[in-house]
């Protein structure tokens, strides 16, 4: 620790969250292993008292403190409300976490948690289904903070009772040796110097989302021929030998290993394998256009009235600007909060000038966010697209 | 308070029955319900009802028999490559090992100490560009430089013959070592020579470890996912994958479960004929 201390903010940032999110994920989250696994356990808690909200998060998602093993922000919210905050990091995977919890949603039993964390694709499923409660605007005022670009995705146009966690970019990163003149295009990608060694996403939204977006399509409008004729285009460039795997975050071991060259990839993960390389990796967003996704806080249908309202107070309170920042410097994913770049100038400067967590408005407007799909549709196309990939 | 003596064994297979009734037969009896559902028009993902659609397994079994023939291949190679490589391990370490015994029996299940998961991950470092052994065959020109060996099928069936070892050695190695040495002598004191005393003495004795060894490693090897997830690429994927992808990406649970039974019965099959040519009464 006392090494630690030695270093920039930057380096330490980096340090700390070597372990982040994704990369928790590697490994066992491309094979469910973990999934399986944690399904067995229970989760939240059984006690829904007064003056508690228990909020279920991805592992290794809000700033931590090595010395005192406690979450420094979310103390503070403790101290400041009087609001016993209970954090469970067990959302491991959406489809595993959904698959724990839905039966006591459809009963209406209480799940454990106030508060918890999907991705947009799933937080559209808990809403299609009646799983969310809408939020009272008057606890969240600082709701107004949210970007403009996140502010009304399809599945809850007017941020009703979803607001994002963290933004996720997605886009090409290579190996700046292999390809010296970088990765803007799908053509690109493609170059035979990557042939054999392209790994893209299972994150169906991303690499199907970034393939249609170098055709040309408009995903936020994307029609099932479309959509059908890209993972066409995956399928074949897949029995062509280009593409070596269609993986979660082990493409980052991939890269690192030689055995990948090229990928579609995650901003946040390829700004740690940029650091940790010393410029051996790079990042950017396609010409055509990169995808955002973002985790979503939500209030499930089963929160107790308490319960909600302590959970709105909670999502308020991480909507402060400055408590933003200080998770974004641990977190490094994309913040979604206005002002929460000038509060970083005062506590890491060095982050506050990161395309990767503070996108530019020229960046932002270069993101694009997949459309919400009606559950036909996800059946279909989830289908095609694990099909594609030999599933 | 005493039972009569006939009762007793039934109330000692209760703890089991029981176990298995709550944890094998009631999941069983669920899987069977879910692969013949349908979806419900017009309802949510995820959302099936019973129209007992048995038309499922056709279409669940013709869309995937190129996983399911490849899923009987690897398992295939991967048991007989750990039978070539435990049976000279189980036959050293019977008859050879002397006071290294015991270590070399711990080295054989020290694996198990650590995460199957890991030690798969592993096995990617060692086979990827940057571990030793491609570098090393490519300086020695055995293989050329567009050549890799992680993301192919010989990685995948090496996984799985390095995962599954254990399961031939040990059991080879209990019917080897129960072999009496002097059946051995015996052979020899009627002018067998060594070849022919380990063809017509050894062999035979030990064929109910090289038995329960290949059915415990082909098995689990079958309805494996973690290899070829890990180790493969999307030309190799396996039943074992397609059954995880329909469960947790697709939310597709009637194919999964259809699949599932599919495969059990297959390896049922399968085994039920291997038994009946290998004898049973050898098993035990």
């Amino acid at each position: 620790m006392a090494k630690e201390r030695s270093l920039s903010p930057e380096a330490r940032s980096i340090l700390r969250t070597q372990i982040s999110r994704r990369t928790v994920l590697a490994g066992a989250g491309g094979v469910g292993a973990a999934g399986l696994l944690a399904a067995c356990g229970g989760g939240g808690d059984s006690a829904s008292a007064e003056n508690t909200v228990r909020w279920g998060n991805w592992p290794l998602y809000l700033d931590f403190d090595e010395d005192s093993k406690t979450y420094p922000t979310l103390v503070k919210f403790s101290e400041q409300s009087g609001i016993d905050a209970k954090y469970f990091e067990d959302y491991n995977d959406n489809d595993e976490f959904y698959g724990k919890v839905q039966a006591q949603l459809k009963l209406g039993e209480d799940i454990g948690y106030d508060v918890v964390t999907p991705t947009d694709w799933m937080a559209a499923r808990w809403i299609r289904l009646g799983y969310t409660q809408k939020f009272d605007t008057a606890n969240i005022p600082n709701k107004v903070n949210i970007l403009d670009s996140l502010a009304s995705p399809s599945y809850d146009p007017n941020r009703g009772s979803t607001l994002t966690w963290q933004g996720i970019m997605g886009g090409f990163g290579w190996n700046v040796e292999k390809n010296p003149k970088g990765i803007r295009t799908l053509d690109d990608l493609f170059a035979p110097q990557n042939k054999g060694k392209i790994v893209v996403l299972t994150e169906m939204r991303d690499t199907i989302g970034i393939i249609l977006l170098g055709q040309g399509v408009d995903i936020t409008k994307v029609t099932e021929d479309e959509f059908m004729n890209a993972v066409d285009f995956m399928a074949k460039k897949i029995s062509d030998g280009w593409i070596r795997g269609v993986k979660g975050n082990e493409y980052a071991e991939d890269l690192t290993s030689g055995d990948a060259t090229a990928v579609i990839g995650w901003s946040g993960d390829m700004f740690i394998l940029a650091s940790e390389n010393e410029g051996k990796f790079d990042f950017a967003i396609p010409e055509s256009g990169g995808t955002i996704s973002g985790d979503n806080l939500i209030i499930p249908s089963t929160a107790s009235a308490a319960g909600k309202a302590n959970g709105e107070k909670l999502i308020n309170y991480y909507y402060e600007p400055a408590v933003a920042a200080e998770v974004a410097a641990y977190v490094n994913y994309v913040c979604p909060i206005k002002g929460a770049q000038a509060e970083m100038e005062k506590i890491a400067p060095e982050l506050a000038t990161s395309e990767y967590i503070f996108p530019t408005e020229k960046t932002s407007s270069r993101l694009n966010v997949f459309r919400s799909l009606t559950p036909d549709e996800e059946t279909k196309w989830a289908e095609a697209f694990q099909q594609a990939q030999g599933n | 308070m005493s039972f009569p003596k006939v009762r007793v064994p039934y109330l000692l297979l209760l703890p089991g029955f029981a176990f298995l009734f709550t944890f094998f037969i009631l999941p069983i009896i669920n899987l069977a319900q879910t692969s013949t559902q349908t979806r419900v028009a017009g309802g949510d993902t995820g959302e099936y009802e019973q129209t007992l659609a048995f038309g499922n397994y056709i279409q669940a079994f013709v869309d995937n028999k190129e996983q399911f023939g490849r899923s009987f291949l690897y398992a295939t190679l991967a048991t007989v490559f750990a039978l070539a490589i435990a049976y000279p391990l189980a036959y050293a370490i019977a008859f050879k090992s002397g006071k290294f015994k015991n270590i070399l029996l711990v080295l054989v299940v020290a694996p198990f100490f650590t995460s199957f998961l890991l030690r798969t991950i592993a096995w990617k470092q060692i086979l990827g560009e940057e571990g030793f052994v491609v570098p090393g065959l490519r300086s020695l020109h055995i293989i050329g430089e567009q050549t890799t060996l992680t993301s192919t099928s010989i990685a995948v069936v090496a996984g799985m013959t390095y995962n599954f070892l254990p399961f031939m050695t040990l059991p080879l190695y209990a019917s080897l070592e129960r072999i009496d040495p002097r059946t051995i002598e015996a052979a020899g004191d009627l002018y067998a020579n060594g070849i022919t005393a380990f063809r017509r003495v050894t062999v035979p004795l030990s064929l109910p470890g090289v038995v329960a060894g290949t059915l415990l490693t082909f098995i689990p090897a079958a309805g494996d996912y973690v290899n070829a997830a890990i180790l493969g690429s999307p030309n190799t994927k396996m039943i074992g994958n397609v059954i995880e992808s329909r469960y947790f990406k697709i939310v597709d649970y009637p194919t999964a479960a259809a699949l599932s039974f599919t495969l059990m019965a297959a390896i049922l099959v399968l085994v039920t004929l291997y038994i009946r040519k290998a004898g049973t009464e050898e098993l035990v």
